[in-house]
């Protein structure tokens, strides 16, 4: 109880309560009920969009032929599936080294990481630019994913969840001839399990809704990922002017991400926001 | 000191680890495992940030040809150029709609909430734009607040208002940016503030009872808002730099126009590198931005260190 409770205080902070939620809600429901609604009918001087059944076959079937927005979709799975992998597989061994293991270098690697951690992901973009402009990686999957498998905050966050792991378990470990890899892959990363999924939620997040780097590295539609190709199909192409096909093409692009945050709340949360830490 | 007696000696030994893997073979260990991360640290990281920081310095393009060292130019025309002076205006413009926003809208729903039936729900809805695609909404956002027969236009007409060009007049489409962005940080706010109201201890609201202040704004003044602060200063930190690298919403609704209302500092940066290729000038408007966020960064630090310090020292 943080105030008083009264029944017309109750119902005063319900009524600002439901009229936020409302608020945040409600370009969800516009997006949902235009993708349903014929284009001409949208914009009819009516307060909502009523949708019909061919409004929804018409707006659905611009989005998924005329734009290729199942090909923008299938490009931000592989870019997230393969971000994440790499910053994992790249992270666990890392952090189980600075964690648990002695070896020269370990402060100064450390002291890397938390300054890494001080740096805005925009900033080293330019450098990195210029290096995948000069090797013609522009417009490839490389570009997409390469800036992006180092991640400072992983590294963080499994070394400091390490860090408490009884080292009696892994002395065990070596007695039974486990090496110190297998170790990390065996042992750690399936105690590690929650952090892994914190942050491969946040990540996938970031990724999938990235529009700053895919705007910088890729101008060929082929290559979109999906918030970019939600980004490139609103002012180009067949779908320009299309309030209907662009909000079905937004809401296909949102329902995987929602889906999973109404299903998985408390994950989803945890995830976001230790991310943003 | 029978603490430490306890303490068997081999765990005093610098080794982290135990005894059963040999110093160098674990050092060995400890070298390969760290290797791939420590390389691609440097070589996507912390060099490119150093280079940015050396190239800031400098006429660079893109082809990086014919590159001079110029001083602080790139600085000085940063701080000269109208343009960059406009869009620092409207961040500034921005954030300061923003942040006081979406911290005083995410703290009164996160105190509402802590005490309802339906706090879940609530929670679900004002969370949703956090996890939804900021483009996809944006694009929402705009056909709401379409100039003549978007929804919120419809709505003002009934009301006898007459019609806004939100995003289509330089006078107001800012705001209209700065009120997506808040929507969009709400719930981000929300969930901190929760969290730290969960750890205020239930006896302060008891003996601010027994002090008399036993309901509304009052408790909240005495106990809630002095045990927030140290959270607050986090929020109000997060949301400043939230606020002031806003981006997707300029690139995909506005552009910075009309007539530049809402070129902002990070769409500025874009422009000038991977538009104009302008690399020394775009290097110095990134290295700025570093220092600011640092700095941000530094304060929030030194805030809730300071005041670990006073509580250790017996503070509430």
């Amino acid at each position: 109880m943080i105030l008083g409770q009264s029944s017309s205080s109750r119902i005063v902070s319900h009524a600002v309560l439901v009229t936020g939620a409302i608020i945040m809600a409600f370009p969800f429901l516009w997006m949902i009920l235009a993708s349903l609604t014929p284009q001409s009918e949208i914009f009819d001087g009516s307060l909502l969009p009523t949708p019909t059944l061919h409004g929804a076959i018409d707006n659905y079937g611009t989005a998924l032929s005329a734009i290729p927005l199942l090909r923008f979709m299938a490009n931000g799975f592989v870019v997230c599936l393969a971000i994440l992998v790499l910053q994992i597989a790249i992270a666990i061994p890392c952090g189980y080294a600075l964690a648990k293991l002695s070896f020269p270098g370990r402060p100064i690697l450390l002291v890397g990481v938390l300054l890494g951690l001080l740096v805005p992901v925009q900033i080293p973009t330019i450098p990195i630019y210029i290096a995948l402009a000069k090797s013609g990686l522009l417009d490839s999957y490389a570009a997409l994913v390469l800036p992006w498998i180092i991640s400072v905050f992983a590294i963080f966050l499994f070394r400091q969840f390490f860090v408490t792991f009884p080292d009696e378990v892994l002395d065990a470990a070596r007695l039974d001839g486990f090496s110190e890899l297998s170790i990390a892959w065996r042992i750690m990363l399936p105690a590690a399990w929650p952090a892994v999924v914190s942050f491969s939620i946040f990540s996938i997040v970031a990724h999938w809704n990235d529009l700053y780097w895919p705007m910088v590295v890729i101008t060929n539609p082929d290559m979109m990922t999906a918030s970019l190709g939600i980004a490139y199909f609103r002012q180009a192409g067949e779908g320009a002017g299309n309030v209907g096909a662009l909000m079905a093409g937004g809401v296909l692009v949102t329902a995987p991400l929602v889906s999973f945050f109404l299903l998985m709340q408390k994950h989803f949360i945890r995830g976001l926001v230790l991310g943003r830490h | 000191m029978a603490l430490a007696n306890d303490i068997p000696l081999s765990s005093l030994a610098p080794n982290t680890a135990g005894s059963y893997r040999p110093a160098r073979a674990q050092a060995q260990a400890g070298i390969i495992l760290s290797v791939p991360a420590t390389l691609l640290l440097v070589a996507l990281v912390i060099g490119p940030a150093i280079l940015v920081f050396f190239l800031s310095f400098t006429n660079a393009s893109l082809g990086l040809a014919g590159i001079q060292f110029i001083g602080v130019a790139n600085y000085t025309r940063m701080l000269t150029d109208p343009g960059f002076a406009q869009s620092l205006r409207n961040t500034a413009l921005y954030v300061a709609v923003v942040v006081p926003t979406a911290i005083g809208w995410g703290l009164l729903v996160a105190v509402l909430i802590a005490r309802s039936r339906f706090a879940v729900l609530y929670r679900t809805a004002y969370f949703l734009p956090v996890a939804a695609s900021l483009v996809a909404l944006a694009t929402a956002w705009e056909a709401i607040l379409h100039p003549s027969l978007g929804f919120a236009n419809t709505l003002l007409q009934l009301l006898g208002a007459s019609p806004v060009r939100f995003l289509s007049d330089p006078a107001t489409a800012i705001y209209a940016l700065a009120a997506i962005g808040v929507w969009q940080l709400v719930g981000f706010n929300m969930i901190l503030f929760l969290a730290g109201l969960s750890t205020i201890p239930e006896e302060l609201y008891e003996a601010a009872t027994i002090d008399g202040a036993d309901r509304g704004l009052k408790r909240f003044l005495l106990v809630t808002w002095p045990m927030l602060a140290p959270v607050t200063v986090f929020v109000t930190v997060m949301t400043i730099i939230r606020a002031f690298s806003v981006f997707e919403t300029v690139a995909v609704l506005t552009q910075g126009g009309p007539m530049k209302s809402t070129s902002v500092v990070l769409y500025t940066f874009y422009e000038e590198g991977f538009r104009f290729f302008r690399v020394g000038y775009a290097s110095a408007i990134s290295v700025s931005f570093f220092v600011f966020v640092t700095f941000l960064s530094l304060v929030q630090m030194r805030v809730s260190e300071r005041r670990a310090r006073w509580k250790a020292n017996g503070g509430q």
